[in-house]
């Protein structure tokens, strides 16, 4: 077995980059009571006008004019650590938390599939880089060797051969010993005892080790060489998606929605992979300033999952939408996953293609337009045109009855025509029906050529003057 | 006359009409025998838009499209409508010999109907596109010239008769004359024939 472990070091400040539309403009988390307000991290770009940890707030604001500043919290690097861990379950279905501040997670079984190492490491950085977390990577035969070594190596690969050897040359202080036992300093006393250095430990009798120390240092060294054996604690993740991103001032169009927007749907799509679902719908809430929110379900007509395409069907869903008031709060939330069938393109057929860019279509043509506004022909077994034709009145009809012509094109209404008609070509035929309905129809429909040569489809009530107009032979 | 049947002997001349035949080896039938006599190439020019130009719904504009709908929808390939004049009569289409379930309609007017076209055409799923475009200029129509050739779908753009006397990129452009009759007012890679061509009409 081979973990990998991922170190994040700034965890939190980029967590709450992320949720700033210029992440590269001055930005400190701050701490501490409100009074006595210190930095707690700091981004390049204030880092740059000398803006350090530790500084106090009023000292860094007068360093760095423009600095924007956002109270550090605990709650949002423990949640920001757990998408990760559903991001990383995307590649491993042992996905542990039990570190602080890192990820462990096995990948010798994922290796046949998305392997060799090489490859796989530059698609987790690839990925890492993209979602804008910086990392040190490093994989080892067990997840405690992979934790501390990750201290002070990056991309450092090490398998059962090399294991000992990188484990020896590892600083007593940074070998997580001073997690082992608070009250007791041990890397202090073994440092006066003149040891550096791990491997030095190893070489060591372990019964007196044991007897000056204690089993928990035996025990965390035989978890690091792999002897005795770690039980983790595995991720699941969740099985619904929601995210909000609240907004410093409000967003008054729709414009300044775009950002966030592509964001939480990045995140939305990062999830999915993990999961390996998709969404058939999922939902859009505004918090504005004053009102009730304002939500839009967007449905799909097939499974997605592809941040892009999904990112192309909200925007085009929300060209229709008009915001009530300033929004303060954009959430996204996905209810319910649905298995996600990938379509293998490649290997697609000209028909199979075909329905795919026909489905596509379809999607897009709904998402912007609205499911009414595409329409299918049905044709239905009823005599009065309106009601077969605009109201789908009647059953469908099912074969193919050869009945007198009637007009490619029904108005929406008839329209009286009294002098445009110049001479009748066929006619009458009597469509006299609905006295069951009360909206009973009694009319004699000719085909009539029109002043300019035209052909319609009028009718006159048996009897009686007058001429309406009712389609278009085209 | 012996002058220029050396100069096309020395293969100096270019000749538009013989380029013209090569390139519309497929195009795609009409199904009106006259029509595609006429037409370079035999049929609708393909992956183009060609115009239809009329005073209105009415003058068979229906009649010249149906053979061909109802041969696509019958081969199981969707069309589309964009904007029509009016609702479509699904009785009628059908007995024209459409298939209803691969036509579809959309209901949308001005710039969401140029929208709507343009897509239709990109997408390359539907097999013809037949658009009521009154407001598309010659720029626009340029852009869904662009479209229908990356699309590779056959479109038919109805406009209004005003705009006959505006250039257009259409590589074919007909205009109907009363019921049943057109014109042929351009078509690449032929000289337009100047009299009437009446096809049959059913209705």
């Amino acid at each position: 077995m081979r973990w990998a472990c991922l170190l994040f070091p700034r965890l939190a400040l980029e967590g709450a980059l992320r949720r700033r539309s210029d992440p590269t403009a001055p930005f400190a988390l701050i701490e501490g009571p409100p009074q006595r307000q210190h930095i707690r991290a700091a981004n390049r770009a204030a880092r740059e006008q000398g803006v350090k940890p530790g500084q106090a707030l009023g000292f860094a604001e007068a360093l760095c004019g423009q600095l924007e500043t956002a109270p550090f919290d605990v709650e949002s690097v423990e949640r920001w650590r757990r998408r990760l861990a559903t991001w990383a379950y995307g590649f491993s279905a042992q996905v542990s938390l039990h570190y602080p501040h890192a990820l462990v997670f096995e990948v010798a079984s994922s290796l046949d599939l998305l392997g060799p190492w090489p490859r796989l490491e530059a698609r987790l950085r690839g990925e890492l880089a993209a979602l804008g977390f910086s990392h040190r990577l490093v994989i080892a035969p067990n997840p405690a060797a992979a934790r501390v070594l990750v201290n002070v190596h990056d991309g450092l690969a090490v398998d059962e051969a090399g294991l000992e050897s990188a484990l020896a040359s590892l600083r007593l202080d940074r070998a997580g010993l001073a997690r082992l036992e608070s009250d007791n300093d041990i890397v202090q006393t073994l440092n006066r005892s003149g040891f550096q250095r791990l491997g030095e430990l190893f070489g060591l009798p372990r019964s007196a080790l044991a007897r000056r120390f204690g089993s928990g240092l035996m025990r965390h060294l035989a978890e690091l060489r792999g002897e005795w054996p770690l039980a983790l604690d595995y991720h699941r993740p969740t099985p619904r998606f929601s995210r909000t991103f609240e907004f410093d001032r409000p967003v008054h169009a729709i414009a300044g929605l775009a950002f966030p927007l592509k964001r939480l749907l990045q995140e939305l799509g990062v999830f999915l992979m993990g999961q390996d679902a998709g969404v058939e719908r999922f939902c859009l809430a505004f918090e504005l300033e004053d009102g009730l929110p304002q939500t839009f379900e967007i449905g799909l007509i097939s499974v997605q999952r592809d941040p892009d395409t999904l990112l192309e069907l909200t925007r085009a869903h929300l060209e229709r939408v008009r915001l009530a008031g300033p929004v303060m709060t954009l959430r996204l939330f996905a209810p319910r996953l649905s298995a996600y069938a990938p379509t293998r393109r490649e290997l697609l057929e000209g028909p199979a293609r075909q329905a795919q860019a026909w489905a596509a279509l379809h999607q897009r043509l709904v998402a912007r337009l609205g499911q009414p506004a595409l329409k299918p022909l049905v044709e239905h077994r009823e005599h009065r045109p309106e009601k077969a034709v605009l109201n789908g009145a009647g059953p469908r009809a099912r074969e193919a009855s050869i009945g007198p012509p009637r007009p490619g094109w029904l108005a929406c209404a008839p329209q009286r025509c009294d002098g445009d008609v110049v001479q009748l070509l066929a006619g009458p035929e009597r469509i006299e029906s609905g006295w069951w309905d009360g909206d009973d129809i009694r009319r004699d429909y000719y085909l009539a050529q029109w002043a300019d040569g035209r052909h319609a489809w009028v009718w006159c009530e048996p009897g009686q003057q007058g001429w309406y107009l009712h389609g278009w032979f085209g | 006359m012996s002058g220029l049947k050396s100069l096309l002997d020395s293969r100096q001349v270019w000749r538009a009409q013989i380029a013209a035949d090569n390139n519309h080896g497929e195009a795609i039938a009409s199904g009106h025998a006259e029509l595609d006599a006429l037409l370079p190439g035999g049929g609708w020019p393909p992956a183009a838009i060609s115009e239809l130009l009329s005073t209105g719904a009415g003058n068979g504009e229906l009649a010249l499209l149906w053979p061909l709908l109802s041969r696509m929808t019958r081969e199981g390939k969707p069309v589309m409508l964009v904007s029509p004049p009016a609702v479509p009569y699904p009785a009628a289409w059908r007995q024209a010999g459409v298939a209803l379930e691969q036509c579809h309609w959309l209901d949308v007017q001005g710039r969401e109907a140029l929208w709507a076209t343009e897509q239709c055409l990109r997408a390359g799923c539907c097999a013809a596109v037949v658009a009521w475009l009154p407001q598309a200029d010659s720029r626009l129509m340029r852009r869904l010239q662009v479209a229908a050739a990356s699309g590779n779908t056959l479109a038919f753009i109805h406009r209004p008769l005003a705009k006959a006397a505006e250039a257009s990129p259409a590589p074919l452009r007909l205009r109907l004359h009363r019921h049943a009759e057109l014109e042929i007012l351009k078509c690449r890679g032929s000289f337009p024939p100047s009299r009437r061509i009446a096809f049959g009409a059913g209705a």
